[in-house]
């Protein structure tokens, strides 16, 4: 009997385990390791952050779905990682700490012949000064974030209805954050939730980012076929925000926050201010900082896991120039070069670089978004690496059959724009391959005919449905395996 | 959305490209849209198809 450990059950964890149970039936063993007992689908945060949708309407408990399929879940957090043993056993193993109401302290070693480890980013307000739902900003990151949110929103609302003016500030809070693409959804939530009560004289919303032009959304922007142009999704996103009443900063790296006024400092060097009311800004990601040690119990952290605490996997690490980089530095197969069992999926592994172009301030501060890695590559790469390892234990396989690599993947984003069934709005937004390959497109970067940019109803008609079709897909209805990533 | 947008130059968000009235009545016609659904839903699974492979 093989042993797979699982750690994390987001978007990626969730999708691996669920392949893994299945492809390995009973024979075998799958253990998740997390330390929510919800899953939760993330992107719906947005619309909980404006009283869309309840918690539980995006989160479902873990333990039903992993009873019937037979996965062993451990309500825990990892805490270090032993890939060689240690004086006791021989087999590599994971030290979790129990978080569960009935374990809660506990630890325990979970001995594993393969580890998944796709425990997504740690949200790092702490690395900016009064940044976070416990200091001056808001976050729409996880369902308590934005539920918290929420309420603040409710709040000023009620307070521009009394006729007082509120200022809105939302977007990046570091100066290398990413995930533009949903600080930018809440934006428009928010603008449209105003209209809709007819308060928008009343509101001045700020998209405050650090992007070198509006659009980039950390993948260095795309380019669109629309209406017999060739257009940039600068021009796509100013536009759509224009539309919306919402006005701009970029290039912005936020450095501090105090109540009601955030610092930060622009690409050329100068430092600046902006007051606001209200603010939701997303902090910047690392990995979980977890620990490695050999089987002599030194610290092998630094071998297996990048600087920025995410995992190494087969990418290109050797920091090239912006102008070497190729889609060929970023990963395949996920596994850890050092320790061929250990795999990072999703957003926990090491990508060699950022997509988008570096840029510093003449005060040598990092203003650019660090790269993405959205809902469905994270999905597929939980997929593959399951299927590989799969087949690594039924059919004794040696070669990783199954490959996804950002350069050749393409990623569909639906940006929601406004929730109403009648009148609601979402842009659809696909670029294949995610990260630009100038050797097969030397002109635009990326497959001009699989790129979409389009703003409608049926966006958010799309946004809704991908929100309940993921959902069924997670709890392991009928035919959920046939529901692509 | 409210209209009557006032688009003045020199100011940074004036000058993007501003959907007119018929840009705005197809983005919320339902049956454009309800044909949109299923044309943007079929290029999302080209690329879905793509990237498993
Ligand atoms: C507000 C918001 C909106 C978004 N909208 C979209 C969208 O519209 N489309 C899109 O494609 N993407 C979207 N994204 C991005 C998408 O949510 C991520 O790509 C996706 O969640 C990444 O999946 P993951 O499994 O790698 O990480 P996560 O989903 O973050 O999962 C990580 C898991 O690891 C667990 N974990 C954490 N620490 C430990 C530990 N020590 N031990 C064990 N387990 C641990 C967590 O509890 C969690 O279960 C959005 C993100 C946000 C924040």
């Amino acid at each position: 009997m093989a042993r797979v450990v699982v750690l994390g059950a987001g978007i990626s964890g969730h999708t691996s385990a669920a392949f893994l149970k299945k492809m390995l039936g009973k024979k075998h063993e799958v253990i998740v390791v997390s330390p929510s007992q919800y899953y939760q689908w993330v992107p719906s945060n947005i619309w909980v952050g404006i009283g869309k949708m309840k918690v539980d309407q995006v989160r479902f408990k873990l333990n039903k779905v992993y009873n019937r399929w037979g996965i062993i879940f451990k309500q825990a957090k990892a805490t270090t990682i032993h890939p060689e043993g240690d004086s006791t056993t021989d087999s590599p193993f994971v030290s979790i700490e129990y978080v569960s109401e009935d374990k809660n302290g506990e630890t325990e070693k979970v001995e594993y012949d393969y580890l998944v480890n796709a425990t997504g980013p740690k949200l790092r307000f702490d690395l900016t000064e009064g940044l976070g739902p416990d200091n001056n900003t808001l976050s729409v990151c996880t369902f308590s974030h934005a539920d918290h949110t929420w309420n603040e929103l409710q709040k000023r609302i009620e307070l521009m209805k009394q006729g007082k003016k509120q200022r809105f500030l939302i977007g990046t809070g570091h100066p290398t954050a990413t995930c533009q693409g949903a600080a930018f959804e809440y934006a428009l939530n928010v603008a449209f939730e105003i209209r809709k009560r007819k308060l928008s004289h009343m509101a001045d919303i700020t998209w405050i980012t650090n992007e070198y032009e509006l659009g980039d959304f950390g993948m260095g922007g795309a380019y669109v076929k629309r209406g017999g142009y060739i257009t940039s999704t600068k021009v796509f996103t100013e536009s759509v925000l224009s539309e919306y009443d919402i006005t701009w900063i970029k290039r912005a790296g936020i450095k501090k926050v105090e109540p009601g006024i955030a610092h930060y400092e622009t690409l050329d060097g100068e430092e600046k201010s902006v007051e606001f009311d209200f603010s939701m800004l997303i902090p910047a990601f690392t990995g979980q900082g977890f620990k490695a040690f050999n089987k002599q119990g030194e610290d092998i952290t630094d071998v297996v896991f990048a600087p920025n605490g995410f995992m190494k996997v087969d990418a290109d690490y050797s920091g090239k120039a912006f102008e070497d980089w190729s889609i060929n530095d970023w990963p395949q197969t996920y596994q850890n070069p050092t320790y061929s069992n250990m795999y990072a999926t999703g957003i926990a592994f090491a990508p060699p670089h950022s997509i988008s172009k570096p840029m510093t301030s003449p005060n040598g501060t990092k203003i650019f978004p660090a790269p993405p890695r959205t809902g469905m590559p994270s999905g597929v790469i939980g997929k593959i690496v399951a299927q590989n390892i799969a087949e690594f234990i039924k059919k004794g396989a040696t070669e990783h059959k199954h490959t996804a690599n950002m350069g050749r993947m393409g990623a569909a984003c639906i940006v929601s724009a406004g929730y109403s069934l009648t009148h609601g709005q979402g842009a659809t937004m696909t670029v294949s391959p995610i990260v630009p390959d100038y050797e097969k497109y030397p002109q635009w970067g990326r497959d001009i005919e699989a790129t979409v940019g389009e703003m409608g109803l049926a966006g958010h008609w799309i946004k809704l449905f991908l929100h309940y079709m993921f959902i069924h897909k997670a709890k392991g209805y009928p035919l959920w395996w046939l529901l692509p990533e | 959305m409210e209209e009557k947008k006032e688009l003045r130059a020199y100011k940074e968000e004036s000058y993007p490209p501003y959907p007119t009235k018929a840009t705005k009545f197809w983005r919320r016609n339902f049956i454009y849209q309800f044909f949109k659904f299923w044309q943007l839903n079929y290029k999302i699974m080209r690329i879905v198809v793509k990237g498993h492979t």
